[in-house]
């Protein structure tokens, strides 16, 4: 998009052609009043009150395109009456509960009113009675809202739920003569407001979503609430604490708010988890699973000489990828010293991925972000559960469709109705486990630059396909001329006569025809379906901005090397942008700063996970670690970025800086005098922890850490791909997944997390089983049994349970040999 | 200290009728140039120093006397004076008018104030426990003036001894006594936090449809 000018009351700014006016003016600091708008979503134009004044005529700012030499003035004196009036009419039998209310202090119609100096009031209808409901883990006041239907926005155009609609009030009908006598867009807005309330798209009296509470956050009052914090604290009270959300891959940048637990207790305590909700949008694991520290801990003292005993012994550091780059340096640091094996499966698996890819694609990492797949407008998924891997690039894809009209694809084995109800530019394919290859080379077919790719390639791909004479009926039309008899008036006589007038008539006729079809076989081997070639006519029309997610699924694939060059060669040679989900929080940042071993040695220590001596984040193992809520570090995101996180709850124990210490015979104040330690080598920065920021600008633009370089690493000219099985097939398959909002121990601990550990199936499952929510089945694969409850996700459907990995005393993972898919036998006990 | 005097009475100057004041043996003040020399000889060389004593003498063998003998007799304070809190109720229903906004909490310049919110069973907010730290307050009345519900006030106890410095009081302290506040004997608040006076004249009238 181009650059252009515009004049906002004389000053004038640089924006893109097409932006919308109130983004160019919130990028540089000219304030246009807006309620309803929310970044990133598409605008509503539910509240008019951004209305400006564009080269004479008005206009609503938030839905404006910017031109070259636009001239806008934000204020006029009709366009004061008019804002003057919306904010009348919001007041108009609006409680006057600011005193109880949870979003007094930070309450946008408190705000506005102020702000335009609503002292009198001059209209009036009729209330209806509106009661409050509680919606699960949200609760609504309709007495409060103001139906600037944000919510409803947020979680249609970027959560992708589209669990909440407006439905009827069931007012009295505005007084007719305000029709003339007010400003007409505070009468057209008021006229809308009075006829709406919101309500679930589902029609049940409970939210049944992916409970994510963005619509909560986004709700610029006190109608929507967190039910858990509703009447606990007011905003005001809070302190913020900037941080990284530990819970996933994404990332995402939140604020811990936290206040003394009680009068008696000065302790601080969380009380919500916050965001910048128009720049990052938060899933249900970031929003409610932040009470997950190591409360109560004390210095230990017996307990660390232990630990200091057991890191004499040992030969092994097991840990898993929810730690701080700071710490995985620090674990580095223990391995170059004194020799120890850093044992982490998952991040080993990714590291390696990682390292297949760059021998083809030249570059260290993934040359993409989340950012990018949020601005783009096709979108293919291969090998992630998607919603559950990785909220946040669930959000993308679903941005990418609700507000640039994008299409995608979502190659999964287990089918995901969260998914497939984002609308019909989504085509899902679920194929049978093991061939997310077919995938991937069918993406290289059909997107590649045949003549560029390497020759052996493009000759493996054209092997799949294969032409066909074969014969369809088509339906044609056919002009056939009919004489009909007609009575008509004779001009001359005056008289009525018939007459005979011929006709011609379109009529539809079918015929068999013989046609040269190309036979693709992948699609065939990928259970794609039938009129696959046409849909995807119609998804790809108007589409230039491409992207691949890939995700875990691919990481401990049998032949994850192949995909991994597969991965680089789509990125090479087609138009796609490529982004890799690591599988948990700092995988990514685990995978760069650690040398990683394959087998663990004789004695081991593990650090939030199981072994013969056990640092604990959770406080059950032989030395308590803080968590992360209650550590200054960096964590490694997604889009490619070192995030700082802080402290927000106190901890009193010890820390494995403190280990460190003792068993390296240095004296390193805190961890965080790692962080400019971490290896430039591997693309981090010389940056100390206190110089990183945390926030977003104005403009959007995300102040947060530093983005990793993305180094040049020596690529190989081989780009040969081994051929694959399409027959491989896994019988009775079973995956290895969690539950939305789950994602490990931590996500596990918090007073507002209901899920099960065990195996989640979906309603056809259970039905085909005969299975019911809460029973006892025994799990077997080949690699051993457990004994697990049964729940039911409705979140999935079709054939294919899972079993939770977030409960890590369930120890799924070794019931797999790697892969995420098993096969297994259910047994109820 | 039972009931609080009424406003009428603090605004009422006039020590000479109906008021438990009299005036002893109040003589004409001296006006012209040979009158004060007059007194000044007098009050010299006659010994009238000593016709003060007398009168002094003479008023406390009446026992008629009017000294308060605190703590046994308490003065009663202006209603503006601003001592200890008290928490209101509202007339007849007796319901606690706090409704735990947190504003006195905010505005509270010494950080005294404290309280625990939680929502109850009838999904109202609820104050769970509230506390003032008076040992650290300045009684400045802030917390009155910010209140939206009147609910807390400046009562008129003005006695802060305590055998620590932290001496906290909590809500229920402060609270009315229920069978007060149903029992109609405790009368509009009159004192410090209460609305003043002409309010009524800055108020502006909204439409209302029903
Ligand atoms: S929504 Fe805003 S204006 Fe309405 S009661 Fe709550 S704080 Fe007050
Ligand atoms: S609930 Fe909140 S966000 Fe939704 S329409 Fe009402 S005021 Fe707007
Ligand atoms: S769990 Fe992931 S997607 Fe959810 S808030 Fe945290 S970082 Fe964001
Ligand atoms: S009188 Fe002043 S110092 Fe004392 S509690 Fe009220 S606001 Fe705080
Ligand atoms: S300001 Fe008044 S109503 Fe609000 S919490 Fe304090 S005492 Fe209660
Ligand atoms: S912000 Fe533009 S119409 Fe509401």
């Amino acid at each position: 998009m181009a650059n252009v000018t515009i004049t906002v009351d004389g000053q004038e700014i640089q924006t893109q052609e097409g932006e919308f006016i109130l983004n160019a003016a919130r990028a540089n600091d000219i304030f246009i009043p807006a309620i309803c708008y929310l970044t990133r979503c598409s605008p509503t134009l539910a509240c008019r009150i951004c209305l400006v004044e564009a080269d004479g005529k008005q206009v609503y700012a938030c839905n404006a395109k910017a031109k070259d030499g636009m001239e806008i003035t934000t204020s006029t004196e009709n366009i004061e009456l008019e804002r003057r009036a919306i904010m009348e009419v919001y007041d108009v039998n609006h409680p006057l509960q600011c005193g109880v209310c949870d979003q007094s202090g930070e309450c946008e119609l408190q705000n506005y009113t102020l702000e335009l100096g609503v002292d009198s009031q001059s209209y009036h209808v009729a209330d209806v009675k509106r009661e409050a409901v509680d919606w699960g883990h949200i609760h609504y006041d309709p007495g409060l809202c103001i139906v600037c239907e944000r919510c409803v926005t947020a979680c249609k155009d970027m959560i992708g739920d589209n669990s909440l609609k407006t439905v009827a009030r069931g007012a009295d009908a505005l007084e007719a003569e305000y029709k003339e006598s007010m400003p007409k867009d505070a009468y057209a807005m008021w006229n809308k407001l009075n006829k709406s309330v919101i309500g679930l798209t589902s029609g049940e009296e409970m939210l049944d979503c992916t409970s994510c509470g963005e619509c909560a956050a986004v709700c610029p009052v006190g109608a929507l609430v967190d039910t858990d914090y509703m009447y606990t604290s007011n905003a005001w009270e809070h302190k913020q604490v900037p941080a990284t959300c530990g819970h996933c891959s994404a990332g995402c940048q939140i604020s811990y708010d936290t206040k003394h637990t009680s009068i008696s207790d000065p302790e601080e305590k969380i009380y919500r988890v916050m965001n910048e909700w128009n720049y990052v949008s938060l899933c249900g694991a970031g929003r409610y699973a932040y009470d997950y520290e190591n409360r109560d801990v004390t210095k230990d003292e017996v307990a660390f000489a232990n630990a200091i005993t057991a890191f004499e012994k040992a030969d092994t550091l097991k840990f898993t990828s929810t730690i701080t780059n700071e710490e995985a340096y620090i674990l580095q640091q223990l391995k170059e010293t004194k020799g120890y094996k850093l044992v982490n499966d998952e991040a080993k698996a990714f590291q390696t991925f990682m390292k297949d890819y760059s021998e083809i694609s030249g570059t260290s990492l993934y040359g993409s972000d989340l950012k990018v797949a949020h601005n783009s407008n096709f979108v293919v998924s291969i090998g992630t559960a998607l919603k559950t891997d990785n909220p946040n690039a669930r959000y993308a894809f679903n941005n990418s469709m609700t507000v640039n009209k994008g299409a995608g694809l979502y190659f999964h084995p287990v089918v995901d109705p969260v998914i497939d109800q984002m609308g019909k530019s989504v085509l899902s394919i679920n194929h049978a486990p093991l061939q997310e290859e077919a995938a991937l080379y069918l993406i290289l077919d059909l997107f590649a630059k045949k003549e560029k790719l390497p020759s052996e390639v493009s000759d493996y791909l054209a092997s799949f396909h294969n032409m066909k004479t074969i014969t369809v009926t088509e339906t044609i039309k056919e002009k056939v001329i009919e004489i009909v008899k007609e009575m008509k008036v004779n001009e001359a006589t005056g008289e009525e006569e018939e007459v005979e007038v011929e006709k011609s008539k379109m009529v539809p006729k079918k015929v068999e025809k013989e046609v040269e079809v190309d036979e693709n076989r992948l699609l065939e081997i990928l259970n794609a379906p039938k009129d696959f070639e046409e849909k995807m006519e119609k998804l790809l029309k108007k589409k230039d901005a491409f992207m691949l997610m890939v995700g875990p699924d691919l990481y401990t694939h049998p032949s994850s090397r192949n995909l991994a060059r597969l991965c680089a060669l789509v990125e090479k040679y087609t138009d796609f942008e490529l982004v890799m989900i690591p599988t948990f929080t700092n995988t990514l940042g685990v995978s760069q700063i650690c040398e990683l071993d394959d087998e663990a040695g004789s004695y081991s220590i593990g650090y939030n996970t199981d072994a013969d001596f056990k640092l604990a984040g959770l406080g059950d193992g032989d030395l308590d670690m803080p968590a992360i809520n209650q550590q200054e570090g960096t964590l490694t995101s997604i889009n490619k970025r070192v995030n700082p996180t802080n402290v927000a709850v106190s901890y009193g124990g010890y820390v494995l800086n403190d280990l460190a210490n003792a068993v390296l015979g240095k004296a390193v104040e805190n961890t965080i005098d790692y962080t400019e330690q971490l290896p430039v080598a591997k693309g981090f920065q010389e940056a100390t922890f206190d110089s990183l920021p945390n926030h977003y600008e104005n403009d959007g633009t995300e102040k947060r850490g530093y983005v990793l370089d993305n180094l040049a690493v020596t690529s190989s000219s081989d780009e040969s791909v081994t051929a694959f099985d399409d027959k491989a097939d896994v019988e009775n398959a079973l995956y290895l997944a969690n539950p939305v909002r789950q994602f490990s121990d931590f996500t596990a601990k918090p007073h507002q997390s209901k899920e099960k550990p065990g195996l989640h199936a979906s309603k056809a499952y259970l039905d085909k089983h005969e299975l019911n929510e809460g029973d006892k089945v025994k799990v077997t694969t080949a690699k051993g049994v457990v004994e697990v409850e049964v729940s039911h996700d409705h979140f999935i459907d079709g054939e294919i349970a899972y079993l939770t990995t977030f409960d890590s005393k369930l120890n799924s993972e070794a019931l797999f040999d790697g892969y995420r898919f098993t096969s297994a036998s259910i047994e109820r006990v | 200290m039972s009931k609080l005097p009424s406003l009428e009475d603090f605004k009422d100057r006039n020590v000479v009728e109906g008021s438990a004041y009299y005036d002893v043996d109040q003589r004409e003040a001296p006006t012209t140039g040979m009158e004060k020399f007059k007194q000044v000889v007098n009050r010299t060389f006659r010994f009238e120093l000593f016709i003060g004593l007398w009168v002094v003498l003479r008023e406390m063998i009446k026992f008629d006397i009017h000294t308060v003998s605190y703590p046994a007799e308490k003065l009663p304070i202006g209603p503006r004076y601003r001592a200890v809190h008290e928490m209101q109720r509202l007339w007849e229903s007796g319901t606690e008018r706090c409704i735990g906004c947190g504003l006195c909490e905010k505005i509270c310049i010494s950080d005294c104030i404290r309280m625990d919110t939680r929502i109850d069973e009838n999904s109202r907010k609820e104050v769970t426990e509230y506390t003032i730290n008076l040992g650290r307050c300045i009684f400045c009345g802030y917390c009155a003036e910010v209140c939206p519900e009147l609910a807390i006030v400046h009562g008129g106890r003005y006695e802060n001894v305590s055998e620590q410095r932290a001496h906290y009081t909590d809500f229920n302290d402060m609270l009315t006594p229920m069978d007060m506040a149903i029992s109609g004997k405790v009368a509009e608040y009159p004192g410090f936090g209460a609305v003043t006076p002409h309010e009524d004249e800055r108020i502006k009238t909204t439409p209302l449809a029903y």
